[in-house]
């Protein structure tokens, strides 16, 4: 479905650079080609964002809608960035591939020098690779608790703090409301595919009990350690408990699905599922809140691993300039304030959480500031090129904890020795 | 009279002059006319397959495709020793993931062939007799077939979905389950539902090739059986199976090469998960998830050379005429 869209968008793409080869020196309009994957904002929203832009610059922006899965899309722009394809101008990025695709991108850092002091510094970071500005932020994002305050009240229980209490009070409530007749209820649902989103999961639980983040800033590889071995084995008692134990197929989307129709009582998820779960039709609408990530044995910190969404414009498009334009354009404040406002995604201008319009339609935005200060990078920048694998590793090995195949120990030791190979000399 | 002898003679002898000649001439024709499909055939199956093999004996990454070094059979094998005097090895041939995944992919083949063999026969015998609105049930039976793989894998995540799956929900309501079965979720029935769908999708294309095969047999073979009064069971083992063999070779050898390269099904419904991963699935990971384009190629070689292996002892063992003239047979 999405590769029809996508070749019909394609042709389209090629038809019009060829209506533009043909009339060229007649100053016609650039289209430029945004390729991102789905997110909330849908393609007609897309066009309306865009606007603005369209209208002031007399170009035109024609968006190519990719899979949701943050794999997929990465493996297909690396192919195509391969190829030296110029049909694609603008590229929305995830957080995470900014070192591995960095010499595909132009770097951005004098276009955008008189807006960069205005996003959160450690978002620049990110997207920095040796003193070059790969992508501009268009939202961040960070996860966090779900509960259903209802249900909190129901039982006379208060919000936990800590993952014991979460999996105590879970299972009260779990077992409460199934007694009541409700079959399908679970206490806590999260994202334990093997996939990019069990990595956040788990890097969460291992930072959240002191036991590191996977590879530190300065490279050292510290996940197998008892602390992080704990925070699995934790994570393991769920399944099948708490959590069902399909939740090792379930990626952001099911757990919603089982969420929002009312059957749990905790989810872990990203943050614009608070909009959706407020919808009008929705049956859990007012019901919930959100708070940060409970935290581990005895430590104090709450993780939340940091997401979002970056654009940046290919090395090998044919209108750079135009779409650093579009690009700065999308990451301004007057579209992240349009995305704040329609979908609660996250801006990354400090300055718009301030902003009273968004504080009144979003009012979880605000809040969100503090979830989003505690949020851990994943080692990405540490690892380089080398990072997909590094992830693969680590989500594999906990996959294969979680569902019983081999011990938290033993897949935490093998896991260190394929990291060390992996690393060899340095990443 | 004499004139047209000389005329035969003529004849004769331009004949004999021309004889060769002609038969070059066509033969040189021939091959204009395979020319096209020769050159397209280099083009997207020889060139790509010679490359491949190549990378996988360089450094090649996919950010840099033309500057690879020649590393030999580093990304097969190679042993390193490490500073503590321990010596590993290293390479595809050492991955126990890669043997993970040929054993997931033979495992996979075999199973799902025979399966889709014993059903293709079964529905085949059926479509074979004469009953109302026949036409109507072999269109019918193709659909599963039709579907694009990606849609169906689709269609059966959904079906198989743990909460909200209609199989969940149907095995529950007949009490053949106390509790929802994670189906692809879980290690002991990911490779289950695989096959499930696999079988369910490629049965209706062994039924087809089976009863082409069935078509041919002579009817008055089974009127003759059914006059000594052979038994039905008997007929089948003694007249059918031998008879349909050939075509029924010829199938599976097709499916055998299409399931040794199993990639969509698993790639949509279960991604990742260690115990369906088959070796298509892992060279790509390889190829453009990771930066190992040299050791996917690699992959992809040995997977190439792992089911021209199959075909040609297939072959040899099972003494398959590929050559079209035993058809009439």
């Amino acid at each position: 479905m999405f590769m029809f869209a996508n070749l019909r968008a394609l042709r389209r793409t090629g038809l019009c650079a060829l209506v533009a080869a043909l009339t060229a020196g007649t100053a016609i309009a650039t289209e430029i080609t945004y390729v991102s994957g789905a997110d909330e904002i849908g393609v007609t929203e897309f066009k309306e964002m865009v606007r603005p832009w369209e209208e002031a610059t007399g170009n035109t922006v024609t968006m190519v809608p990719m899979p949701a899965s943050t794999t997929d899309q990465f493996s297909q722009y690396r192919l195509w960035l391969a190829a030296g394809n110029s049909d694609i101008d603008v590229y929305r990025t995830d957080v995470i591939w900014a070192p591995q695709l960095a010499e595909q991108f132009v770097d951005l850092s004098d276009a955008a020098a008189d807006v960069i002091g205005d996003h959160f510094p450690s978002i620049i970071e990110s997207q920095t690779v040796d003193g070059r500005l790969v992508a501009m932020p268009l939202y961040t994002n960070a996860p966090a608790l779900f509960y259903r305050k209802d249900l909190l009240e129901k039982y006379d229980l208060p919000l936990p703090k800590t993952w014991e209490e979460l999996t105590e009070t879970a299972k009260i409530i779990q077992d409460g409301e199934r007694a009541e007749g409700n079959a399908d209820m679970w206490g806590f649902v999260w994202q334990g595919n093997a996939y990019e989103g069990l990595t956040c999961n788990a890097l969460e639980w291992v930072k959240s009990y002191g036991g590191g983040q996977i590879v530190e800033a300065d490279g050292t590889i510290s996940v197998n350690n008892p602390k992080a071995i704990e925070a699995i084995n934790m994570a393991k008692s769920w399944v099948g408990t708490i959590s069902p134990e399909g939740v090792l197929a379930h990626g952001s989307e099911e757990s919603r699905g089982i969420w929002q129709i009312g059957n749990a009582v905790f989810m872990r998820n990203w943050s614009y599922a608070y909009a959706l779960g407020n919808d009008a039709d929705s049956p859990i609408k007012g019901k919930f809140e959100v708070s940060p990530l409970p935290t581990g044995a005895g430590s104090d910190v709450s993780a939340a691993t940091l997401g979002g969404w970056n654009a940046a414009v290919s090395k090998y498009s044919k209108h750079q300039e135009e779409a650093i334009s579009l690009v700065k354009f999308l990451a301004s404040a007057e579209v992240q304030k349009v995305r704040a406002l329609a979908k609660s995604q996250l801006p990354t201008l400090i300055s718009l959480y301030d902003d009273p319009e968004i504080a009144e339609a979003q009012p979880i935005i605000p809040r969100w500031k503090s979830i989003f200060l505690e949020a851990v990078p994943r080692p990405s920048a540490p690892t380089k090129a080398n990072y997909n694998e590094v992830s693969s590793d680590f989500w594999s090995a906990v996959h294969s904890s979680l569902s019983g195949d081999g011990s938290v120990e033993e897949n935490f030791e093998i896991l260190e020795v394929d990291l060390e190979d992996l690393k060899g000399n340095g990443w | 009279m004499s004139q047209t002898t000389n005329t035969h003679h003529e004849i004769n002898q331009a004949l004999k002059v021309e004889g060769p000649n002609l038969q070059q001439q066509r033969a040189r024709a021939a091959y204009g006319f395979l020319a096209p499909m020769l050159i397209t055939l280099f083009c997207v199956a020889a060139w790509p397959l010679m490359r491949t093999i190549y990378f996988s004996f360089t450094d090649t990454s996919l950010t840099n495709l033309y500057d690879g070094s020649w590393v030999g059979f580093d990304n097969y094998l190679t042993m390193r020793q490490l500073s503590s005097g321990r010596i590993i090895w290293r390479g595809v041939l050492a991955d126990p993931d890669w043997w993970n995944a040929v054993w997931n992919t033979v495992r996979f083949a075999v199973i799902s062939v025979s399966l889709e063999t014993v059903f293709g026969l079964m529905v085949a015998l059926v479509l074979n007799e004469n009953f109302k609105g026949r036409g109507f049930v072999r269109a019918a039976v193709l659909v599963p077939w039709a579907i694009p793989t990606i849609v169906s894998a689709r269609m059966w995540g959904w079906m198989f979905n743990d909460q909200f799956g209609i199989i969940n929900d149907l095995l529950l309501n007949m009490h053949l389950i106390d509790h929802k079965i994670a189906w692809t979720a879980s290690i002991d029935t990911a490779m289950i539902s695989v096959l499930i769908v696999d079988v369910w999708k490629t049965t209706p294309f062994m039924a087809l090739l089976c009863l082409a095969g069935l078509q041919m047999i002579p009817r008055d073979i089974y009127e003759a059986a059914k006059v000594d009064g052979v038994h039905p069971i008997k007929v089948f083992f003694r007249i059918t199976l031998p008879l349909v063999r050939p075509a029924l070779m010829v199938a599976v050898i097709f499916r055998m090469l299409d399931a040794l390269r199993i990639f969509d099904l698993i790639y949509v419904l279960t991604p990742n998960s260690k115990a369906t991963k088959t070796m298509s699935v892992l060279s790509r990971e390889n190829l453009f998830d990771f930066d190992k384009f040299a050791y996917g190629s690699a992959q992809s070689t040995l997977l190439f050379t792992i089911t021209a292996l199959f075909v040609i002892a297939y072959v040899w063992l099972g003494k398959v005429d590929l050559s079209g003239k035993g058809a009439g047979r």
